[in-house]
């Protein structure tokens, strides 16, 4: 007889049944039910195949400790890996698929494995497929078939098409967990005026509570809840806490659509919540732990307290004759709660003394069998008796040669405080004699453990824990008695394995893993003494369950085979998440395109409409170049460059950092952040400028503008505007903090565009009157204001002489609100001269052929003199970086230094990451590197800027090889002045 | 996550804020050609296990350097503070640290 639903009973929703699939099959269950306990209800009680072995797997628990129902649900983009059926709600049309079984459940191939087990231990893959042949090749090619082979679900490996959102959250207390204690926790709390945040993991509040057939329990818990939230508190369900950071701060799972098992018009799947309590309440319950002898994964072999969920909970009976193994009077109830359905119950006990509560039992017509363990159990895919052994006052173990039919049997080692989360902290879990247990370690963290998690086990005893943490948060007195962990009644006795003198017993402490007693004891006799390394050897406890029925067992052994006591064996190191968490969920509306910010020029649209192909530039959207009808990347940019060399061209600057440099020192402070002196500029004229780090390497170069005697237009490259700006504004607050300047980004308040070529001139002075465009009237590098004519009137600009293309150019400034029209009128004049607009591509063959550098060059690595700027630093004054920049090592000729880059045959072409290197010594990192190549349209060829040793003068005449061994490219060049084209600079002072 | 209590802003992520450098030592001023004594500034840390003052920006807030001990072991923040120690002053003679600092929301 397997498992069936009672006639009444149950918090399930007999009024509305809801139909499933499991393996293709129609199955049956209520509203309330999970997998487990339908699949239960319906009598199934093989549900999968273990990891390794591919072992028969039952319903083994009924909480988040699942270690044989593990599920795969749904199909296609929708399809879940490792779903806890003890945990998921079923739904309409569910699909729900056994793991790691083929052909079926019943009939799988792989179970071929669980013969060969003796020889499939511990690190036996390793070790067998990794040794022998020791070529990575055969163990890469052995691989493919054992993953195949072990595992648990599969995922989608389709893009997941569910969306998810992420929450904040203050409250002055979080409690964590919803049963009796925390729910009582939290309404004293809010009523007495705290804001109250309670999460529990279950669809359900009340925790164990809803596991007795007692409806007082029910009703107690609808009260308590009633209570929390007539005081303002909020209620959560289905949301788990995984994790707790520093300062408190909790990560929540909240699942809002998976029990409805199709997508919720305004709701997404996942919410993470971030909240951010002053106190938490851990009210998260105890976990019972199984009990290790032969067989104990065998279908129908569960948690005793999972008999008594199934049945108060689900109305469930798991089978009509039950045999319940434990050590200490919990379970007992469960037990009696079995009884009372009419369920034969056979408790086996393992402790010498009588404890008081085996009367009631049986009284209450359960046969109680003292010293008494199970040795192994017997059944295939599903229990069919157990052999019984006697304990004696030492622990030691002897066969009785008995034997007791059942169909189903609960075991329990006893009850863990759940005390992940404190774990999360790195606070150790302290052994407790008492409990066998670890319980939660002493902290100074504003986080209290109440009933179960505490170890408190008695209802009244949980009571007293609970109120001594409220008054504790209300800063009331606590009297000095601590609750009384475990239970009043009788102690328990510590058993963890059961195992015989010449019997081998097949005894796992982690199913999930299939670990057994054996792996721990080899890993121990292979010198893995420490349980961190045992845990690793074993993957004892890394499944999705975190060890949770099996670790104190693993410990156990372990203990025994190193003769020391559990207490100073120590605990594994429990870690975010608590229970398996969605990628997704943590991401939040963070995906695709929301990954990152885009930011958008002023001019972005007038691009778009000028067919422009953009590209990413950081954040930004930048024009890359304008093909016409035909072009491809190289004509496009080539014709765009030699446009700006031969009549005008105008590209958007807009996304350099702009900040403003305010104040009575404002010229001390420039003088002291660039290498070159600022002193001296007069207002309206503009000085390029080179900032270096504390280190002495060059940090960013730009342009600044004086447009009054206490006023600057400081510009920094795009990619160096943000750190610029947090080191200036960390100056002026921790080193010179006299110095009365302010700073104010203005990156985003102008759009800049920069018009180049000999007709520029022409151009501007067409379209900006109010300006004198003379060359003795505007020199190179002055500044100047005026006003854009447009068709309705004017716009206000900046005008500033400056070149980056090496061409007759000046860069406008308008408002960024006016970008978008200035840009699109000066477009129009640049068509008329019969320029065109140009992209990054061809801003980078001009500033190439022009050896100007950019931050391909200034990597954070490069000095004043690598880039050729020491003839610009101030001699007699001192800037940032001035005396590190002179380290010996640093003014060494030989460090490679600034080249312009030719190929010897100018028809060749080579790419940028190249290395450079002495012919016929192509090997390690070469004498230097390329930063950047171009065509360049004025001179007709292939170009390069890089570094190599010594410079020029060391290269002059030799031949250099530019090589790509990955692409397999071996170009002979010659080493020449960054400076390609118009080194004397005619062109743009002209 | 860290929370830093900002003086000009309240109790913060530390997602707001970005770690500057250790605050344990100060530069020496621009002016001083003494090699070593910049190398040591800017390469030598101590890295002690216990209370570490460290500057940090607000750079998705106020903008402003705050001085921040914080104790390496345990991650409690001890204490914050203005970099700028004239704003350190005004700030503690001007506004009582608790009226400050209501960072908590009341839900």
């Amino acid at each position: 007889m397997t498992g069936f639903r009672r006639k009444t009973g149950g918090l399930i929703n007999r009024k509305k049944p809801v139909e499933f699939r499991f393996n293709g099959k129609r199955v049956s269950g209520f509203e309330g039910d999970t997998i487990s306990s339908a699949l239960l209800a319906s009598g199934i009680q093989l549900v999968g195949r273990s990891f390794k072995y591919h072992r028969p797997r039952g319903v083994m628990s009924a909480g988040p400790e699942e270690g044989g129902a593990l599920f795969n649900v749904n199909d296609g983009a929708r399809r879940i890996a490792n779903v806890k059926g003890s945990m998921a709600e079923i739904a309409p049309d569910m699909a729900v698929y056994s793991q790691n079984a083929w052909p079926s459940v019943r009939f799988d191939i792989g179970e071929i494995n669980s013969l060969a087990a003796p020889f499939i231990t511990a690190g036996f893959y390793y070790k067998t497929f990794m040794g022998p042949v020791a070529s990575t090749k055969f163990w890469m090619m052995c691989e493919h078939f054992i993953r195949k082979a072990a595992g648990l679900g599969t995922a989608s490996q389709i893009e997941d098409p569910d969306c998810y959102d992420i929450a904040h959250e203050h409250c002055d207390v979080l409690v964590i967990g919803g049963g009796s204690s925390g729910l009582m926790a939290a309404a004293d709390l809010a009523e007495a005026g705290k804001s109250v945040i309670l999460v529990e993991q279950d669809f359900m509040l009340g925790g164990w509570a809803l596991n007795t057939t007692d409806p007082e329990g029910q009703s107690q818990i609808a009260a308590l809840a009633a209570r929390l939230t007539a005081a303002g508190g909020c209620i959560m369900t289905r949301s788990t806490a995984f994790g707790l950071y520093d300062g408190l701060v909790t990560g929540v799972i909240e699942r809002h659509t998976d029990h409805l098992n199709q997508a919720h018009d305004s709701l997404p799947r996942e919410t993470m919540h971030i909240i951010r309590p002053q106190q938490i309440v851990m009210a998260t319950g105890a976990a019972e732990r199984g009990l290790a002898f032969g067989q104990n994964d065998t279908p129908g072999v569960m948690l005793s307290g999972a008999l008594s969920a199934y049945l108060g909970r689900y109305g469930v009976c798991c089978g009509q004759q039950a045999v319940i193994a434990t050590c200490h009077d919990g379970a007992y109830h469960d037990a009696l709660q079995l009884k009372s359905a009419g369920i034969d119950v056979t408790v086996l006990d393992a402790r010498h003394e009588r404890p008081a509560i085996a009367a009631q039992a049986e009284q209450a017509g359960i046969a109680v069998l003292e010293q008494t363990v199970p040795i192994s159990v017997s059944g295939r895919t599903a229990i069919a008796s157990v052999e019984l052994g006697s304990i004696d006052e030492a622990g030691q173990i002897t066969q009785t040669h008995r034997h007791i039919g059942c169909d189903v049997m609960g075991m329990s080692g006893g009850y863990a405080p759940v005390v992940n989360l404190l774990s999360h902290r790195g606070v150790k879990p302290e052994f407790n004699d008492e409990l066998n247990s670890f319980c939660a370690g002493k902290t100074d963290l504003e986080l209290f453990h109440i009933g179960g998690a505490d170890g408190v086990f008695d209802t009244d005893e949980a009571v007293r824990s609970t109120e001594q943490a409220v008054n504790r948060i209300l800063k009331k007195r606590v009297t000095a008695r601590k609750a009384h962990k475990g239970w009043k009644t009788s102690q328990m006795r510590p058993v963890f394995e059961i195992s015989v003198k010449g019997r081998k017993l097949k005894s796992f402490i982690d199913p999930q893993h299939d670990v057994t007693t054996h792996d721990i004891r080899q890993a121990r006799n292979e010198g893995f003494v420490s349980v961190e390394h045992m845990k690793r050897y074993t993957t004892l406890g890394m499944a999705t369950d975190q060890g949770r029925m099996g670790n104190m067992l693993g410990l156990a052994v372990m203990a025994q085979a190193l003769d020391k006591p559990v207490s100073q064996t120590g605990i594994t190191t429990f870690r975010p998440p608590f229970t398996p968490v969605s990628i997704g969920a943590l991401a939040g509306r963070s995906r695709g395109q929301e990954s990152t910010p885009i930011r958008r020029t002023p001019m972005h649209h007038a691009h778009i409409e000028a067919g422009a192909v953009m590209t990413d530039a950081g954040l930004w959207k930048r024009p890359w170049y304008y093909p016409k009808a035909g072009e491809d990347i190289n004509d496009a940019y080539i014709r765009e460059a030699a446009r700006a060399r031969q009549t005008v061209a105008m590209v958007d600057v807009s996304t350099l950092g702009k900040i403003q440099v305010q104040g009575p020192d404002a010229t001390e402070f420039l003088n002291r952040v660039y290498v070159n002196p600022f002193a001296k500029l007069p207002v309206g004229k503009a000085r390029y400028g080179i900032m270096l780090r504390d280190d002495g390497m060059v940090m960013d170069d730009g342009t600044t503008w004086r447009l009054a005697d206490d006023n600057y237009l400081m510009t920094t490259t795009t990619a160096q505007a943000g750190p610029v700006m947090s080191f200036l504004e960390e100056l002026l607050q921790t080193r010179w903090t006299d110095l009365r300047v302010h700073l104010s980004s203005v990156t985003d308040l102008w759009a800049g565009m920069a018009v180049a070529g000999p007709q520029a001139r022409a151009l501007l002075a067409g379209a900006i009157a109010d300006i004198d465009w003379s060359h003795d009237s505007f020199p190179f590098m002055g500044v100047r204001q005026g006003h854009i004519t447009t068709k309705t009137g004017k716009i206000a600009c900046y005008a500033a002489r400056i070149s980056f293309s090496g061409e007759r150019a000046w860069e406008i400034y308008v408002n960024a609100a006016d970008g978008d029209e200035a840009w699109r009128l000066l477009a129009d004049r640049v068509t008329e001269h019969g320029g065109c607009l140009y992209g990054m591509e061809a801003l980078g063959a001009l500033r190439i052929e022009k050896g100007h550098v950019t931050a391909a060059e200034l990597d954070g690595r490069v000095t004043l003199e690598d880039a050729g700027f020491a003839q610009m630093a101030a001699r007699k004054t001192d800037y940032i970086g001035s005396v590190l920049r002179q380290r010996p090592a640093l003014m060494d000729e030989n460090r490679p230094r600034l080249v312009g880059i030719y190929p010897r045959d100018r028809r060749k072409s080579f790419s940028a990451g190249g290395i450079l290197c002495a012919e016929g010594q192509v090997q390690g990192f070469g004498e230097g590197w390329v930063t950047a190549v171009t065509h360049s349209p004025a001179l007709g060829h292939w170009i390069g800027l890089g570094f190599i040793s010594g410079g020029v003068s060391a290269w002059a005449g030799k031949t250099v090889i530019v090589a790509d061994p990955v692409r397999n490219s071996f170009i002979e060049a010659d080493i020449v002045s960054p400076h390609m084209y118009d080194p004397s600079g005619d062109r743009q002072h002209g | 996550m860290l929370r830093l209590d900002c003086p000009f802003c309240g109790l913060r992520d530390h997602t707001e804020f970005t770690y500057l450098e250790d605050a344990e030592h100060t530069k020496p001023d621009f002016r001083d050609a003494d090699a070593d004594a910049w190398f040591d500034a800017v390469y030598m840390r101590e890295n002690p296990r216990g209370p570490h003052r460290e500057y940090w920006h607000h750079g998705l807030g106020c903008r402003m350097v705050i001085a921040v001990t914080r104790d390496t072991v345990s991650h409690d923040i001890l204490s914050v503070d203005p970099a700028h120690p004239e704003m350190k002053a005004m700030l503690s003679s001007a506004v009582p640290k608790k009226a400050r600092n209501s960072g908590k929301a009341k839900a």
